[in-house]
């Protein structure tokens, strides 16, 4: 019994998006990355196949599945396209599920079906100029002021902000002082189009150039007390937990395109002559198509563990992090030996493996610095200070 | 309304096709089966009659044990039951065999439609929808590009080279459809799950046909892999390009 023989739904599942991705994906993603375009028409393709909902309770129009559904879809998309795969990763995992885990029931009434039917995207705000690793120490503050937050600061490389159906942005606010000086945090819901808050144009990034990244700017916007997401001052602890779950969820992209690396490669190395005979029979070939292999496959091991165990509700916190760093870095790694395998042709920008180079970097930054993930994993054996 | 959808388990259209080179079928184990793809676009049109009419859906396919998946994926979209021929002694069958074997197990069910996809990737005969009409003494139907279902009376356009033939007849009907009739859906999580609790019956061949490779009217003497592509021609237009490109084509009796 291994960790890969998925449940016939799960296998099904991911078939169907495998299907998807190659079929509907495949033949445009190259011009939209190049003309840096939201992907709309394959977004709405993707609401109607249930994706947005896939982890959420039907009663709040999601298809009842589980996360690990969640990264089955992420993983098949990635190994086509990373752009779409990370749409899908952060309206779910960070727009949505916040609001699933911590919000009240007339928050979820009234938010999650809009966004679980993926006909609106959300989106987390919590990453400032000039606090990132540090997350505690943001600046953005919410104060009350009668019965709303006033809503001052400012957000960056926010996924899913400004699209134009973007519904809502949760935003981790500095709300006070705790008694020992730290900061309080809270999250807020803010609503797209309130008055005050404002998205700035795209950003030019090295990759995931059909995703939507924006920066933030929050001038005494207002919204009702009751947009407060949960608690107030537990939004450090519900941002850690996004943020583990949510590194799983890149994981499961880094394999994905890991994955898509090594179809490339195996396809390429068979086709293109050399010498010859095809490249794929030189030993300086084969062994890095091995490697790939190899390291996607540890990777997925690695990810569908964490992923079982968050489906199980166990702690996630050591495994999710040792997933993310392994997957991310082989992912980089194979990105990087699949465009030298291409040679000329894997640095122009039309095939598919110089997509997956430029998009595979961020993959050691996003939800967590490999750094940081090898400080958490430290601290759970109880090194590293 | 009570339709059927038949569909068949071909090997998938991206992998590399092999015949066995013990019996000179085609070999179904070292490949993965998908649902032939156009027969998602039949399985999708009798979901949009059922929706525009109510009624049922039964996805319909005769193959080996694997191919239950592809019944599975047509209750996945949203067929309401299915049924699998699964025999050990259909084994190697040709069209006509395949033919009556399904003619058998949809004669007398009540059908108002039997909808195909007009051919299969694997063989590309078209043939079996219309055999199966023939068998059943039911008007065909074939190569729809669009149809429109009123009362008793459904009405297709027939593809032709010329744009279409509108060919109607009264139900029950065979009807076989082409790539352009509609867009087919992929399965929700939702559909994946629900199709966990629909029937699907497995059957096996109906008696007093003989079917199976011993019994097909064809039978495949040798093959060989298809040659490497040849470098192509090429021509220089110094003026006279059209023409030599026109005296190539029809040297190559192509016009």
């Amino acid at each position: 019994m291994s960790i890969l023989d998925l449940s016939p739904e799960h296998r099904a599942l991911a078939e169907t998006v495998r299907s998807f991705a190659r079929e509907e994906v495949a033949p445009v993603i190259g011009k939209l990355y190049e003309a840096e375009q939201f992907p709309y028409e394959l977004v709405a393709k993707m609401a109607d196949m249930g994706l947005f909902g896939l982890p959420f309770p039907e009663e709040y129009g999601g298809m009842g599945g589980d996360y690990f559904a969640l990264l089955l879809a992420i993983e098949e998309l990635a190994r086509v396209d990373s752009s779409l795969a990370i749409t899908l990763e952060a309206a779910v995992s960070l727009g949505a599920m916040p609001i699933l885990r911590y919000g009240t029931e007339e928050q979820k009434r009234e938010w999650l079906p809009v966004l679980t039917s993926g006909a609106g995207l959300g989106a987390f705000g919590l990453t400032e100029a000039s606090s990132g690793s540090d997350a505690g120490n943001i600046s953005t503050t919410a104060v009350v002021d009668g019965d709303e937050w006033v809503i001052n600061g400012g957000k960056v490389f926010i996924t899913n902000a400004g699209t134009e159906i973007t519904k809502l942005v949760t935003v981790a606010c500095r709300t006070g002082t705790q008694p020992d000086g730290r900061p309080e945090i809270s999250s807020i819901i803010v609503p797209s189009g309130t008055p005050g808050f404002s998205v700035a144009p795209k950003y030019s990034k090295v990759g995931w150039n059909c995703s939507d990244t924006r920066e933030l700017v929050f001038d005494s916007v207002r919204v009702p007390l009751a947009n407060l997401l949960g608690q107030r001052g537990r939004g450090y602890a519900q941002f850690l937990n996004t943020l583990d779950e949510g590194r799983v969820a890149i994981a499961a992209l880094a394999v994905g395109l890991s994955q898509g690396c090594v179809d490339e490669c195996v396809q390429y190395s068979r086709d293109r002559e050399a010498f010859g005979r095809p490249i794929g029979d030189f030993q300086a070939i084969a062994f890095k198509i091995a490697d790939m292999e190899t390291s996607t496959h540890l990777s997925r091991l690695a990810t569908y563990d964490a992923g079982l165990r968050l489906t199980r509700g166990e702690s996630i916190k050591h495994t999710a992090a040792m997933a993310k760093l392994y997957a991310t870095e082989s992912a980089v790694t194979n990105a990087r030996e699949a465009t030298q395998i291409f040679g000329g042709y894997g640095f122009m920008n039309e095939y598919p493996v110089a997509r997956f180079w430029r998009d595979s970097k961020v993959l050691e930054i996003g939800e967590g610095t490999s750094e940081v993930q090898r400080m958490i994993i430290a601290r759970q054996l109880g090194v590293g200070g | 309304m009570k339709i059927a959808v038949c569909v068949k388990q071909v090997p998938d259209t991206w992998a590399e096709k092999k015949l066995s080179d013990s019996d000179k079928t085609l070999d179904r184990e070292s490949v993965d089966g998908v649902m032939n793809e156009l027969d998602e676009y039949a399985v999708e049109e009798a979901l949009l009659i059922k929706e525009a009419n109510d009624g049922e859906v039964v996805a319909v396919s005769m193959g080996p044990d694997k191919a239950e998946e592809t019944v599975r994926k047509a209750l996945q979209m949203g067929a309401d039951s299915g049924i699998h021929i699964v025999d050990d002694s259909l084994a190697g069958s040709d069209s006509v065999a395949t033919a009556k074997t399904l003619a058998a197990t949809l004669k007398d069910q009540g059908y108002d439609l039997i909808i195909f996809g007009s051919e299969s990737t694997d063989a590309r005969m078209s043939v079996v929808p219309a055999m199966v009409a023939e068998l059943l003494d039911l008007p065909q139907l074939t190569f729809a590009s669009k149809v429109s279902v009123d009362g008793d009376a459904v009405t297709i356009q027939r593809q032709a080279d010329y744009g279409y033939d509108e060919v109607q007849a009264s139900t029950p009907a065979v009807i076989s459809v082409v790539e352009k009739i509609n867009e087919p859906r992929y399965p929700s999580f939702k559909g994946i799950m629900a199709a966990k609790k629909k029937p699907l019956e497995s059957v096996a061949a109906p008696s007093g046909e003989p079917v199976g490779l011993a019994s097909a009217r064809t039978e495949i003497l040798e093959f060989a892999e298809r040659p490497p592509k040849a470098a192509g021609v090429k021509i220089e237009d110094d003026g006279t390009g059209g023409v030599k490109v026109a005296d190539f084509l029809a040297e190559q009796k192509l016009i």
